[in-house]
């Protein structure tokens, strides 16, 4: 029980890395990672939602869809863009702090792939209660890890002297790909 | 992404939105999609899907087909629905719309191309969430009548099966010596592995990036050049 649960955290978070090695959730990846504090904040603020995501798909896969499955993209989309919707009233009623610190953040995440293609992969690979927070957790660290990564090497990159043409989105892929190259070397934990 | 044109020139037969496009012939409506506003070249939407699935053609050409029916579709009912719409829930709306979509072509896919479909995998249900789709939508389609709306649509969506494709047949060749399964370059080539995974897709990407990079400054010296 507890091995697998930690197996699946620690693969999600490293080994299948959401960014690095599945390309969801790009656009916040190469858009906002060009401070460490927004990298930071954008993490945190993807795994709570990430986590919600995470309850709310189980409960309709359990309850809801048992039925009419061909309606899942559907059902997924709506209710987590109104879950985080009324999470969003209740941060802002209860821990103002908090809503200021994750700011725009939070209602940009539904549209991120990394949540419904987190939806997707628990339903596909028919997760637990458990299992699926676990799985929530350890991708929405893994996310964090990311793109506080990328985040550094943009801030160190900001004082380099780069040729002119790799100074937009060009350098930014090829370092992106020296990441996603380092975190392949965790595949070898998969087959240990 | 162009610059929002507030100041249109008034149409006779439409009233003026607030934020539509300026009125064009059509087929630069159609180009806009494949050339200066690629969406994947140059406004950089829809790059998960484009890396995800890109190792082989074969995957590139169904995420593609599938993406250039749902934009279609969508931004035909978009333009349709534009005036029945209230503003406050558009957002919500085209989502729903874009997600009833997806959903007939993901499982046309499982019942016609099921191999494809199982490789794919959730990368069909995502295209939900595909930037451009919503983006079109948002600037375009929920603006316009619907002939331009499609116009566009099938502009954007071919712009992005010639990015696609491309990164995609690049990374077959080089990491596979394949073409669409057949076998390129003879039982001596070893394949580069690395190219047909995770980190290949973003070394491609790349490597386009800074190819139309040096491509963009050369134009531009050039034309310095023609006029002091």
């Amino acid at each position: 029980m507890i091995s697998n649960l930690a197996w699946i955290f620690f693969s999600t978070l490293l080994i299948n890395n959401f960014t690095l090695a599945m390309f969801l959730g790009l656009c916040p990846f190469f858009g906002v990672t060009r401070s460490v504090d927004t990298g930071w904040r954008l993490g945190a603020a993807n795994t709570f939602v990430l986590v919600i995501t995470s309850i709310s798909a189980w409960a309709l896969n359990t309850y809801v869809l048992v039925s009419a499955p061909y309606l899942r993209t559907i059902a997924f989309i709506v209710v987590i863009a109104s879950m985080v919707q009324i999470v969003e009233m209740v941060i802002k009623k209860t821990l103002p702090t908090l809503f200021r610190e994750l700011g725009i953040y939070l209602p940009l995440i539904t549209t991120n792939c990394a949540i419904l293609g987190l939806a997707l992969f628990q339903t596909t690979r028919k997760y637990t209660l458990l299992e699926g927070i676990v799985f929530a957790i350890g991708a929405g660290l893994g996310l964090t890890l990311a793109l506080s990564l990328m985040a550094s090497i943009r801030e160190r990159m900001d004082v380099a002297d780069v040729p002119a043409l790799a100074r937009r989105m060009g350098l930014v892929m090829i370092i992106a790909s020296c990441l996603s190259m380092a975190f392949m070397g965790f595949a070898g934990m998969g087959s240990g | 992404m162009t610059a929002i044109h507030v100041d249109a020139a008034p149409d006779a037969t439409e009233p003026i939105v607030p934020g539509a496009p300026p009125p064009q012939p059509l087929w630069l409506d159609f180009w806009r999609g494949i050339a200066e506003d690629n969406p994947v070249m140059i406004q950089m939407l829809g790059l998960c899907p484009s890396m995800a699935v890109s190792n082989s053609l074969e995957n590139g050409i169904g995420m593609s087909a599938a993406v250039i029916f749902v934009l279609v579709c969508s931004s035909l009912l978009v333009s349709l629905l534009r005036k029945v719409i209230p503003g406050e829930v558009r957002l919500a709306s085209y989502i729903l719309i874009i997600a009833t979509f997806v959903t007939i072509s993901d499982l046309v896919m499982q019942a016609y191309f099921p191999a494809l479909s199982k490789t794919l995998g959730p990368f069909v249900p995502l295209i939900v969430v595909n930037c451009i789709i919503l983006g079109r939508a948002e600037a375009f389609a929920g603006k316009v009548k619907p002939v331009r709306a499609v116009a566009d649509a099938f502009g954007m969506g071919v712009g992005f099966t010639l990015a696609l494709c491309t990164i995609a047949a690049f990374r077959e060749v080089v990491g596979n010596g394949t073409l669409l399964n057949h076998p390129l370059f003879g039982p001596n080539y070893e394949p580069w592995n690395f190219m047909i995974m995770p980190p290949g897709g973003f070394l491609t990407m790349g490597l386009m990036f800074l190819v139309m990079g040096w491509w963009g400054e050369r134009q531009k010296s050039k034309r310095a050049e023609v006029t002091p």
